[in-house]
């Protein structure tokens, strides 16, 4: 499937992009479940002690007037506040932002400074694209687990209301030049050049550069091409907001959350919300691909700003902080699709994924409890399950024996998700993995085995991020 | 911040034109700093019998420059009057007309403070008389104080000594500038329990203390009273208050827990977070509380109950979970914000008094129930305090209420805050059951 026209052949397609398990997968004892849990190339746990996040706010709303720096900051004192971590040295904190100003290019670091926690603490940026958050969690739990350091706070920020807005080309290039000029013709010559356009600024946008679409243009032909309805979408957006209304009545949100400017609650949720009302609303994406458009602004996340961290530690330094220890970071995996030859959807990279962790941790989507699929669109979800269910997909695609399987529905997002919390790019990874951890850690134990979760999360770019958490 | 007014006339030309005018003068009150001395000159102790002999020599042991005979001109820091063996009201005129010749030598911000023992504690009508009298004489003599100095009393039940551990736990807090808008007001000391601190800087040292509704206000000053005093804190307000909880828990480096105390399970979350976190549970402030003001005749169902719900019901439901607790067991302290509007009542606030009135209800009663484990439970009864809340009064009401105290000011959300510190000390141990008003002496609500 051809997206832009684009003609240049991809790679050869002779192999599944999901390898069997053989090939990843570390010497003798990871070969299956040890001992009811998962296995996994551990040196020593990595264990999540608990998350904070702001509520998160629909772009142009109360975080208006608010950084990343800002909110970052915010999240990381709230996380602060809970655990007692005042002038404490944590090993490590890692976060990130998608869209980014140039100024914040030490924008954790920053956040570190203004926060609570020791200025002693060291702190990196990471990027990449909506899985940022997860890979800052899977990176320091990996430090973690390899003894580099004891404790690390994972996060991620984003606002497209502070947006960045770039000059240019035309007027960046002039004025680079006019600074390298010496003298005054120089100087004036160099300004000659500037043209009533090249005034014209440029703003962000969510379109990938290799192909020009948006991120829902590109979703809506993915959903066109799994056949997936409107109807299953706008019960998925339903169910989102939903569940995550009924979790803020339960008090689930009660030590994950900190409000921030005013707001108590994601300001995107609608707890009143109806399929009747979601059936109103007009399709906003793939309105020329022939077929009937089926995803609206009801079925596809807004433009969120937020933040959210995660605490995370060895067992050893949690108990020495008398900190809850909810649950082990077992494993990650990442995966990237071709999409650019349109030989998958770019939100498609979970579907390959998936598949290749649980080979690799010899894990089945049945030893799975809860499933947490990041709703960048209803129709991103319910695409991948539709490629999970599809025998073809299953054989050619993950060189499987058929279908690669189904999941029980009643264990998706279960608390909600970004359908209706909203998405902030960076952030949604915090969001995700704290909210999990604390669901298995209130679940315990399945069957006499640890209760079990596993997170996927699409990027741009092509890219996916999907991981395993398990309840300690 | 002293309030404006209090501010121009406690100095230079401000000063002399409110006296010629007659204005209320307020002066800016001396309030406790680590590391002040006790007080701001010699201690003069009035009394004849042993228990003011033993008294003084206690205070000379605390470096403090006591004077059993008043010397002319002198200026006095604080005249300690103790009446711990009246036997009939003619024995007050030696110790208190002796006192009185010192009344002009009062230093700014002294104080007077009154040593007697309990008139109910004694069937004798002539002993019962004498003992009662001092009630009437210091509150008077506190209205007659100027310039910050404030008149308090301790009564002494019996088989209390006068330097039995409270005594003297008391008798530093009324001397201390931690009772600078404590005026007019009685403490019991009634058992022997107690004692004081090793380090009268850090009086909570080693102490783990829960406050509730610290986000803001008088919670978040009396969170970091006690952090300054030494305690490991962890602060509570409604989730809907978190980010100003996350602000104070990590200025007074505790931690912060975001719960609705009007849950059913409130008290055992508190216990679980504090013993899981901390290790252990050693003072419980119930400072949370909620006004949704109206005139009884157009009170609705809502509005009362929220206001009994969150401010007695839920401290009651709390306290049984304490008391049950195997982690509430030595010498556990808890401390209540009650209200002058529980004692005095205050129109529009039927529902709010109600439940105010109803916390020193609860104290009375709790006093033995916890007394078993050792421990404590006492109120403190704020008057005028300048606040969020207090400020957003009109401002000619606000003006008229803040005056109408002996010390003729507003008093700080600091000011409660110290006096919640005391009572939660191990100073505080043979004072149970207690309402400390915190009012400047109100001329509301005797």
């Amino acid at each position: 499937m051809s997206v832009n026209g684009q003609s240049a052949p991809g790679p050869k397609d002779s192999t599944p992009a999901a390898a069997p398990a053989s090939s990843h997968a570390p010497a003798a004892p990871a070969a299956g479940p040890i001992g009811g849990s998962a296995a996994a190339p551990q040196l020593r746990k990595a264990v999540i002690v608990g998350g904070n996040r702001i509520p998160f706010a629909r772009t142009g709303g109360a975080y208006t007037k608010s950084s990343n720096q800002d909110m970052l900051t915010a999240a990381l004192d709230g996380l602060i506040a809970r655990f007692g971590l005042q002038d404490e040295r944590i090993g490590e904190v890692g976060a990130g932002a998608v869209l980014k100003h140039s100024r914040d290019f030490n924008l954790t670091r920053e956040a570190v400074l203004g926060s609570a926690l020791s200025a002693e603490t060291p702190a990196y940026d990471l990027q990449q694209a909506c899985a940022t958050g997860l890979e800052t969690v899977l990176g320091l739990a990996n430090k973690i687990k390899l003894g580099q350091i004891d404790s690390a706070i994972a996060g991620g920020v984003d606002s497209a209301s502070d947006a960045p807005i770039a000059v240019s080309e035309g007027l960046r290039e002039v004025l680079l030049d006019l600074n390298r000029a010496k003298t005054v013709p120089q100087r004036l010559k160099v300004l000659s050049r500037l043209r009533p356009k090249d005034l014209t600024p440029d703003a962000p946008n969510t379109g990938e550069p290799r192909t020009g679409l948006s991120m829902g243009e590109h979703q809506a032909l993915t959903t066109a091409q799994w056949k997936i309805t409107r109807e299953a979408q706008d019960e998925l957006a339903f169910n989102s907001h939903r569940n995550l209304a009924a979790a803020y009545e339960a008090g689930f949100f009660d030590d994950l959350l900190t409000p921030y400017r005013g707001l108590t609650r994601d300001s995107n949720l609608r707890a009143d919300t109806s399929l009747e009302k979601l059936a109103t609303l007009k399709p906003v994406f793939g309105k020329n691909l022939g077929a009937a458009a089926t995803m609206t602004a009801g079925n596809s996340t807004p433009l969120t700003d937020g933040a959210s961290t995660v605490l995370l530690a060895s067992e050893e330094w949690a108990d020495a902080h008398d900190l809850p220890k909810l649950a082990t970071v077992v494993d990650g995996e990442a995966a990237a699709v071709d999409f650019v030859h349109g030989k998958d959807g770019l939100l498609m990279a979970p579907a390959f994924a998936v598949p290749r962790l649980l080979t690799r941790t010899g894990l089945s989507l049945d030893d799975i409890d809860f499933f947490e699929i990041h709703e960048a669109f209803a129709g991103t979800v319910l695409s991948t399950l539709a490629a999970w269910e599809d025998e073809d997909f299953g054989r050619t695609r993950l060189g499987l024996d058929g279908a690669f399987g189904s999941i029980d529905r009643s264990k998706l997002n279960v608390n909600g998700s970004s359908l209706a919390a909203g998405h902030p790019f960076a952030a949604t990874g915090g969001r995700i993995v704290a909210s999990l951890a604390k669901m298995l850690h209130d679940r315990g134990r399945v069957d006499g085995r640890p209760a079990r979760g596993l997170i996927s999360i699409c990027a741009a770019g092509g890219q996916g991020v999907v991981a395993i958490l398990e309840a300690h | 911040m002293t309030d404006m007014y209090t501010q121009l006339v406690s100095k230079g030309p401000g000063r002399d034109i409110a006296r010629k005018l007659g204005l209320p003068q307020p002066v800016v009150l001396r309030r406790y700093q680590p590391d002040q001395p006790l007080v701001t000159g010699p201690v003069l102790v009035q009394g004849a019998g042993a228990g003011a002999d033993e008294l003084a020599s206690t205070l000379l042991s605390w470096n403090l420059d006591v004077r059993r005979h008043a010397v002319p001109k002198e200026k006095l820091g604080a005249i300690v009057l103790v009446l711990d063996e009246l036997g009939r009201p003619e024995d007050l005129a030696r110790p208190v007309l002796t006192a009185a010749t010192s009344m002009r030598d009062l230093a700014p911000n002294s104080r007077v403070i009154t040593v007697s023992r309990t008139a109910a504690d004694t069937a004798d009508p002539a002993v019962a008389a004498a003992r009662q009298g001092v009630d009437g004489l210091l509150r008077s003599l506190a209205k007659e104080l100027r310039a910050g100095a404030t008149g308090n009393g301790i009564v002494l039940a019996r088989g209390v000594r006068t330097t039995s551990p409270s005594t003297l736990g008391a008798l530093r807090f009324f001397l201390s500038g931690r009772s600078a808008f404590v005026d007019g007001q009685f403490l019991t000391v009634s058992s022997t329990e107690g004692q004081l601190p090793a380090d009268a800087g850090k009086p909570l040292a080693g102490k783990v203390a829960v406050v509730t509704g610290a986000a803001r206000g008088i919670g978040a000053a009396i969170a970091r009273t006690l952090y300054r005093d030494g305690a490991t804190l962890v602060v509570v307000d409604i989730p809907a208050a978190g980010d100003h909880l996350a602000a104070v828990a990590n200025e007074v480096r505790g931690t912060a827990l975001q719960l609705d105390i009007s849950r059913t399970d409130a008290g055992q979350r508190i216990i679980d977070h504090a013993v899981e976190r901390h290790g252990r549970l050693d003072i419980v402030i119930h400072n949370a509380g909620i006004t949704r003001d109206k005139l009884l005749a157009n009170m609705d169902e809502g509005r009362w109950n929220s206001v009994i719900a969150v401010n007695i019901a839920a401290q009651l439901r709390i306290n049984e979970a304490l008391l049950a607790s195997g982690h509430f067991r030595n010498s556990p302290r808890i401390v209540s914000v009650a209200s002058t509007s529980g004692i005095a009542g205050n129109r529009g606030q039927t529902n709010y008094a109600a439940s105010k009135g109803g916390v020193m209800g609860m104290v009375r009663a709790t006093a033995p129930l916890i007394g078993t484990h050792g421990g404590s439970i006492n109120a403190v009864a704020p008057g005028f305090i300048e606040t969020e809340m207090t400020a957003r009064i009109p401002f000619a009401t606000r003006e008229v209420a803040r005056r109408l105290n002996s010390l003729q000011q507003g008093g700080q959300p600091g000011d409660v805050a110290e006096a919640i510190a005391f009572l939660a000390s191990d100073a505080a141990g043979g004072i149970s059951g207690e309402v400390l008003r915190v009012c400047g002496q109100n001329l509301v609500g005797a």
